[in-house]
Order: C-alpha cells, then sequence, then structure tokens
C-alpha cells in the first residue's frame, strides 16, 4: 500500500500499574488507506473500541498505550503535544459511537452541536458555522433541515439522532472516520437507512472510515477489508471476500458460522 | 387445540397530556390473535415500539391487557383469579432480555433459580436444593458455582441462569423476549442451541419474541410480524421468508444486511402511506396469512 492514510504500528495498551497490568491490545497493526474502509470485527472485550480510543487518545485511566505507533498525516499522534492532538480530533479524525443518545449534548439544539464542531476548530464564524449546519442536516437527509437544526436531542427519533452523529463527524471533511458500532442501537430498517447514508456520504468525500462492529453483516455491506479482533490480538485480516469466503483462522471461521443463517465454510447451520 | 391461543388482545396506554389537554391514547397493542402448537418455537418480531414485548407481558399479565383473550390449554387466562394465576404462571414462564439487569445482584446464583419453588412453596429445603443443582446442570453451568454473584458470570452465562429460573417450575410455555440480543453473536448461538435442546428434552413451546429476523428465520416454525401494534403478516417461516406480502414485511427483510458483499443489494423503504393499516388479515397461501388489500 503506498502511503496509507492512517497507519498504526505494533499498537499495546494495557490497563492497570506496571505489577498487574491487563494487556487490552497486543501489538496491533494495521493500515487505512484514503478513501478505504476497514471493518474491525470482534467480540465484546476483544479491544476494538479501546484501539480506536487509542488513535485517538482518548483512552481513560488506568488505560495507557504502552508501546507502539499511529501514524496519520505522517506524524505520530502518540508523541504529539495534547495542543496539536486536539487539532486532530473533530477536524482530521473524527468519531461516531454507538450510542447517539449519550453521546449527544441534551440541553443544546442539534445544530448548535454541529456548528461548535466547526468554531472550536475555528473553521468557521458562529453565522458561517449554523449555515454550514443546516446544510450538514440536510445532507444527512434529515427532512426540514433548518428548522430541524433549531431541534434538542430528545425531539429527535434514535435513527435521526445518529444522522447528527454523522453530521457532527462531518462537519469539517475529516479524511478518517472512526466509527464505533454506529448501528448497533439501531432497529434493522433504521440500521439500513444509517449505513446508506454512510455509503453515499464516503462516496461524496472520499472518507476513509474504520468501521468498528460485531456484525459480520454489516462489514459485508461496507468494508473493504477486515481485520477480525480477539482477546486484544489481530488474529487474521484481508479483503473482505476472501476473509466471508475463505477465512484462514479458526476463530474467523466460528464468528462467521455463528452468524444466524450464515451457511459459513466450517459447516452446518443451528438446528 | 393450541397451547396457547391469542384472541383479539389489545392494550392501550393512556397517557395525559395535563390539565386542560385530552389525554392520548397509544395503542400498543391492537387486536392481536395468533395461536401457538404445543412444542412450538413460534417468532414473534418487529421493530421497537412494535408491541411485541408489551404483547407478551400481557399474556402472563405482567401487564394487564385491555381486552382480549388469552386462552392457555383451553382457559382464559385473563379471567383468572389471582391465586389461580399465580398456579397458572407456572405453567408460563419468561426469560428477559438483558440478563445484566433481570437478575438480582445481591442474590446468589443458586438462591435466584431456587426463589421460584419457595415462592410456590415446592419441596423441602434439601429437595430444592438438589432441583436448582439438577437445573444447573441442565443448562450446562457448572454446579460449583452456585454460590456466586450475578456479576461473577458472563453475559452468556447469566442468560443461562435465567433460563434456569424460568425452567425452575417445569413450564409448557417458555416467553423468550429478546433473550439473546444482547449477547454476541457467538454466545448467542450458544445460548438458542441449548433453548432448541432444552426444547426437545423438556417438551416446551416457545413464544420467541426478536427482532434478528435472521435469528428468527433459523429457528422457528411459524413467526407473526407485528407493526405499530398490529400482526401485519404471520405464517410458516419458509412461506413468510420466501414470499413476503405485507409492504412491511418486505421492508424489513430487505433491511437486513447479507453476508455476501456482492449480492445484490435491493433495499425497500417502507411508505407508510401506500398500505392501509386498518386492513384485515386474508390468507395469501398455503398457513400464510398478510394484512394485503385483495
Amino acid at each position: 500500500m503506498p502511503d496509507p492514510l492512517l497507519d498504526v504500528q505494533e499498537l499495546t495498551v494495557v490497563f492497570g500499574g506496571p505489577h498487574e497490568a491487563v494487556t487490552a491490545v497486543d501489538r496491533v497493526s494495521f493500515q487505512i488507506a484514503a478513501g478505504e474502509t476497514l471493518g474491525l470485527v470482534g467480540e465484546s472485550g476483544s479491544g476494538k473500541s479501546v484501539t480506536a480510543f487509542s488513535i485517538l487518545r482518548l483512552l481513560q485511566p488506568p488505560g495507557r498505550v504502552a508501546s507502539g505507533r499511529v501514524v496519520f498525516d505522517g506524524r505520530d499522534l502518540l508523541s504529539l503535544p495534547e495542543r496539536e492532538m486536539r487539532a486532530v480530533r473533530g477536524a482530521r479524525i473524527s468519531l461516531i459511537f454507538q450510542e447517539p443518545m449519550t453521546a449527544l449534548n441534551p440541553v443544546m439544539r442539534v445544530g448548535d452541536q454541529i456548528a461548535e464542531a466547526l468554531t472550536v476548530h475555528n473553521l468557521a464564524s458562529r453565522p458561517q458555522a449554523w449555515k454550514r449546519a443546516v446544510e450538514l442536516v440536510d445532507a444527512v437527509h434529515i427532512p426540514d433541515a433548518a428548522r430541524r437544526a433549531r431541534d434538542y436531542p430528545h425531539q429527535l427519533s434514535g435513527g435521526m439522532r445518529q444522522r447528527v452523529m454523522i453530521a457532527i463527524a462531518l462537519a469539517c471533511h475529516p479524511p478518517l472516520v472512526i466509527a464505533d458500532e454506529p448501528t448497533t442501537a439501531l432497529d434493522v430498517t433504521i440500521q439500513a437507512q444509517v449505513l446508506d447514508l454512510l455509503r453515499e456520504l464516503r462516496a461524496r468525500y472520499n472518507l476513509a472510515l474504520l468501521l468498528i462492529t460485531h456484525d459480520f453483516g454489516v462489514i459485508a455491506e461496507m468494508a473493504d477489508r477486515v481485520a477480525v479482533m480477539r482477546q486484544g490480538r489481530l488474529v487474521e485480516q484481508g479483503p473482505v471476500r476472501q476473509i466471508l469466503r475463505a477465512p484462514g483462522h479458526e476463530y474467523t471461521r466460528t464468528l462467521l458460522a455463528a452468524v444466524p443463517g450464515a451457511r459459513g465454510p466450517s459447516g452446518p447451520p443451528l438446528d | 387445540m393450541a397451547l396457547l391461543e391469542v384472541r383479539h388482545l389489545v392494550k392501550h396506554f393512556v397517557r395525559r397530556q395535563g390539565l386542560w389537554r385530552p389525554p392520548s391514547v397509544i395503542r400498543a397493542v391492537d387486536d392481536v390473535s395468533f395461536a401457538i402448537e404445543e412444542g412450538e418455537m413460534f417468532g414473534l418480531v418487529g421493530e421497537s415500539g412494535s408491541g411485541k414485548s408489551t404483547t407478551g407481558r400481557c399474556i402472563l399479565r405482567l401487564i394487564e391487557p385491555t381486552s382480549g383473550e388469552v386462552l392457555f390449554r383451553g382457559e382464559n387466562v385473563l379471567a383468572f383469579s389471582r391465586a389461580r394465576m399465580r398456579r397458572a404462571r407456572r405453567d408460563m414462564q419468561i426469560v428477559f432480555q438483558d440478563p445484566y439487569s433481570s437478575l438480582n445482584p445481591r442474590m446468589r446464583a443458586g438462591a435466584i433459580v431456587e426463589e421460584p419453588l419457595i415462592i410456590h412453596r415446592l419441596g423441602s429445603s434439601a429437595e430444592r436444593r438438589e432441583r436448582v443443582a439438577e437445573l444447573f446442570a441442565l443448562v450446562g453451568l457448572d454446579t460449583g458455582h452456585l454460590a456466586r454473584y450475578p456479576h461473577e458470570f458472563s453475559g452468556g452465562q447469566r442468560q443461562r441462569i435465567g433460563i434456569a429460573r424460568a425452567l425452575a417450575l417445569n413450564p409448557a410455555l417458555v416467553i423468550a423476549d429478546e433473550a439473546v440480543s444482547a449477547l454476541d453473536v457467538s454466545i448467542q448461538a450458544q445460548v438458542v442451541r441449548l433453548m432448541l435442546d432444552l426444547r426437545a428434552r423438556l417438551k416446551l413451546t416457545y413464544l420467541f419474541i426478536a427482532h434478528d429476523l435472521r435469528l428468527v428465520e433459523h429457528v422457528c416454525s411459524r413467526v407473526a410480524v407485528m407493526y405499530l401494534g398490529k400482526v401485519v403478516e404471520i405464517g410458516t417461516t419458509g412461506a413468510l421468508f420466501t414470499s413476503a406480502a405485507h409492504p412491511y414485511t418486505r421492508a424489513l427483510l430487505s433491511a437486513v444486511p447479507v453476508l455476501d458483499p456482492d449480492a445484490p443489494r435491493r433495499r425497500i423503504v417502507l411508505d407508510a402511506g401506500s398500505f392501509d393499516h386498518a386492513a384485515p388479515l386474508r390468507e395469501v397461501g398455503p398457513s400464510h396469512w398478510a394484512a394485503v388489500p385483495v
């Protein structure tokens, strides 16, 4: 791969002190090219979210990065001063959370929350930012954008809140978006709409996407490449078709076979 | 005779909107009927707010329905006295979605499974202990862990505790309300296998309430699809998944992600104005009904 956008090298994250440390992420390496979608898949506790948080340096103590490099825009994010890191977060790499209700500020109009993403990075004046916020509300296909931008999160449905989260993430046109289980809390028809939206915006803005999920169905719909994580380690990575059709690792086969209705390569379905 | 028959079940929630505005009525369950045969795994699917969980709870009278009939072995459960209802609950049990909040965190796992036996005054203390150990083994838990607290178990193990508790009274019907939805997919598969295995061994009948169509297609013999309080389509799993007749069912099926990246994606977006939500169910094929006009 010529010059990846994001190059994670031997990332190791531990929780706890020097004597009783638990390794949550163990020498994980992967790369994402501009415009590419990498699906990071694994079960609860596999370390996939910790990996995402470490990239953005949002890890809370007692968690800490023990070693490794996260090279983005040619710089190692892990050694940047916090002030410069703040200029990366949201503007160059943004994050979409699973739970829009807890991630959004309940007492702030959603338009202001989108506009804030721009003003905080000094990318627009307040009136400009509001105008841009309304455009973004429209871009994520929320009808009647000018009025909806004035709504508070509780006035929106779960699917619309997730669209607002996506609008915030895209406000500064970051080249990389990390989406942590972006559709897990949503109903299947709403999930389909949000995935369609992500696909559309990805093409329009040439976004690279690090898509974290436990659902191989979502991976099959969205990802170019897949990395499978288990107990802090990457057990396998490769192009999506190869992983889905001919998984090399036993664990990937087990995960695929567990998907209901999957006639996986490893054998018979349930019952 | 069906083991369970639900007839014209209605549950309206009345929401007061202040002093001067008239209260609004939410038709959570709006004239729902279906029957479940002995030994069947019957799927009830729908999205949030469709009324599927309220239906399950009304059957057990955990929520009192507004009207309708729930016939269990031919007797109307809704007409039972409190004492009669208590006895009836031995035969009808529920497993809840969230294994983290549905188990009392201050009770040991053994006591959680034993509690229904104490409530229904069954057996001596020694007999109950024996029964709890038997149930632990039945659901694949280690009897050495009887004295542990819920937080010491994983999600899948906790759901096994919930199942053991539901089975303590030897029920005929188990209502599984999103019983595996919160679990990782590989754990989900294990718990579903356990449920299928127990059905065969204990001659159980399940009402399997779920939003995951892939799972329902896989384990249920018949399925009812709920949308805004009504059953819009009901039929054998094969018929419903291969020739869905209702626009909502079609939209729902088209939204399910497929494991094949090259599968053609034909998303059907539901246009709520395109169909009559009050249309009655009519037969659209063998053992297959849908609320669509002729």
